[in-house]
């Protein structure tokens, strides 16, 4: 089952002289890791902004077409509503934290939904676990670095257990370890708790091999859209111009040289050593 | 050029931010610092236009100890284009906000509107001339706050973070427009935790971790070695992370262990291939 989808959507913001997305239909399915990319101001974050209704309920403007969350008609339920099925963490945790402390950030959803105190104690202390922020409760958020401040805001919305998490390039704040740390919790949620994670980003170097769908946007309009060992090779990938993998580049390069490389085209340096062991060790 | 010596500076929360940092920096390199979250990045090149004054040692630029001169003559020379531009735009569109400090330096009205017109160009932001910098998008904004300050055609630029929010072709743009700056003899120091993209430009590289340095030097030198890199909390480059592996399970091949680079990485293999076939 399609756990996001749109129809014919095109949407314009309230002033602004042409969409900001046009006539996009696109299916996100239910346990996928999506990665949605594009040049910027393709429309990425506008999409994004659709899956939980902060459009159209909080930005005022213009919508055609449908938004199906988890079978929901977006425009027909509230925002609060929709925030029990998509969790959603932006790219600077800064604009997101503001309690005393880490778990009351994390509580915070709860306590405004009613969840009963034992189960909210219950949500919370999993949340901070799975995120590796247990130890960090008692701390002030706006104490904390950013990659853990990063993590306390994914667990705020983990904490109201969505089955989608849409992630707006959530570490280009972060040093490159604290990045890949957050990748890899986010991908331990897909993998492990079946969650449905949405990612914008940019650079594909770090996130392409976690994806098993991937969306290019190009100009308002979904460009590509599918399995990204396919798109990533595609030329119309180069010529959208977006960042494509160096592994993958690589990969390309060797074969118009006529190199034999075997297997699917990799996305990530793992899988492109592993290949070139291989023609290296058996030339 | 600037110089640090033996450069701490403490927080007033009691953090102490930088300890004991000497560098230099001359006319024309171009430079990347790098290094974990709270190393001390940030506050190191805010001395450089005078934003912060050291609580021990010193920095010249140019000569001029930053204690002794005024942010105001400093920052004709040294630019500054913040990790977040909302820290920078305040004026009601983009054409303002770029002729805001040309104004200031009593440049004359037409060679501000010369000025703005190549700054917007540059940056492909000529379709927002009139347009507020609040209604654009984050990677937009970004590009705003530079450029209003490369309007001002200062000596020395500094970015911090300048790859945030930016796709593909606008880092392109930006290695290009920093490759241009090198040509004209100017400084160029960026903060950056965007391993592909300094990779790509090969600067001079200054690892930082708890307000030292661990390690300066040309990129392809740092960037290729895990060891030092981990210590800052920073993961080579998709490219060299190939190489290292390659040359640690096949050591026979002595595959050339400092490649981060596309191209040269497509000619070392295809010659190891060539030769021995």
């Amino acid at each position: 089952m399609a756990i996001i989808e749109t129809q014919d959507l095109t949407y314009t913001y309230s002033g602004a002289a042409k969409p900001s997305i046009t006539d996009v239909s696109m299916r996100i399915e239910q346990g996928e890791f999506t990665l949605i990319t594009g040049p910027s101001g393709c429309g990425k974050t506008t999409l994004c902004r659709c899956f939980n209704g902060l459009i159209p309920h909080f930005y005022q403007g213009e919508l055609k077409g449908k938004i199906l969350t988890n079978g929901l008609n977006v425009a027909e339920h509230p925002t609060h509503e929709l925030a029990k099925h998509v969790g959603l963490v932006f790219q600077n945790p800064e604009n997101q934290l503001f309690a005393l402390s880490v778990e009351k950030d994390v509580a915070f959803g709860l306590e405004n939904l009613g969840v009963p105190r034992q189960e909210m104690r219950r949500r919370v202390d999993e949340a901070m676990k799975i995120t590796e922020t247990y130890d960090l409760r008692d701390r002030p958020p706006h104490e904390l670095s950013g990659g853990q401040q990063q993590r306390v805001a994914i667990a705020s919305v983990l904490a109201m257990q969505p089955e989608v998490i849409v992630l707006d390039e959530p570490t280009s704040f972060l040093d490159p370890l604290s990045a890949k740390k957050i990748f890899e919790v986010i991908y331990n949620l897909n993998r492990t708790m079946a969650i449905t994670v949405i990612l914008v980003e940019h650079r594909l170097d770090l996130t392409a091999k976690y994806a098993s769908h991937i969306i290019v946007m190009n100009e308002g309009k979904v460009a590509l859209d599918g399995n990204p060992h396919e798109v990533l090779r595609s030329q119309d990938a180069l010529l959208i111009g977006i960042g494509v993998p160096k592994a993958t580049r690589l990969f390309e390069l060797l074969s118009m040289d006529g190199v034999n490389l075997s297997g699917t085209i990799p996305l990530s340096s793992e899988e492109m050593t592993t290949m070139l062991k291989e023609v290296l060790t058996h030339r | 050029m600037i110089e640090t010596k033996d450069l701490h500076f403490t927080y007033p929360n009691g953090v102490e931010a930088l300890r004991g940092l000497t560098v230099t920096i001359r006319d024309g390199e171009f430079v990347a610092i790098m290094g974990q979250n709270g190393a001390g990045k940030t506050t190191l090149v805010k001395h450089f236009n005078g934003l912060l004054k050291p609580t021990r040692g010193q920095v010249l630029v140019d000569t001029l100890d930053v204690t002794k001169t005024s942010i105001a003559k400093l920052s004709r020379n040294v630019g500054f284009v913040f990790q977040n531009p909302d820290h920078q735009l305040f004026s009601e569109t983009v054409e303002e906000e770029i002729s805001f400090a040309l104004r200031n330096f009593g440049f004359n009205e037409d060679v501000v509107e010369n000025r703005v017109t190549w700054a917007l160009n540059l940056l492909s932001l000529t379709q927002y001339r009139k347009t507020s910098p609040f209604v654009l998008s984050g990677g937009e904004r970004k590009r705003v706050a530079l450029a209003s300050v490369l309007a001002w055609d200062p000596k020395t630029l500094i970015l911090d973070e300048p790859t945030i929010g930016q796709d593909y072709q606008q880092k392109e743009k930006l290695r290009q427009f920093i490759m241009q700056m090198e040509t004209q003899e100017k400084t160029v120091i960026i903060v950056s935790h965007d391993v592909e993209f300094v990779a790509e430009c090969n600067p001079r590289v200054i690892l930082m971790q708890a307000g030292e340095t661990i390690a300066d030097g040309e990129a392809r030198r740092i960037l290729s070695d895990p060891g030092t890199l981990a210590e800052a909390s920073v993961i080579p480059p998709q490219i060299a992370q190939i190489f290292i592996e390659l040359g640690g399970q096949l050591p026979k091949l002595n595959l050339p262990k400092q490649t981060i680079d596309l191209y040269e990485a497509r000619e070392k293999i295809r010659k190891i291939l060539a030769g021995k076939t």
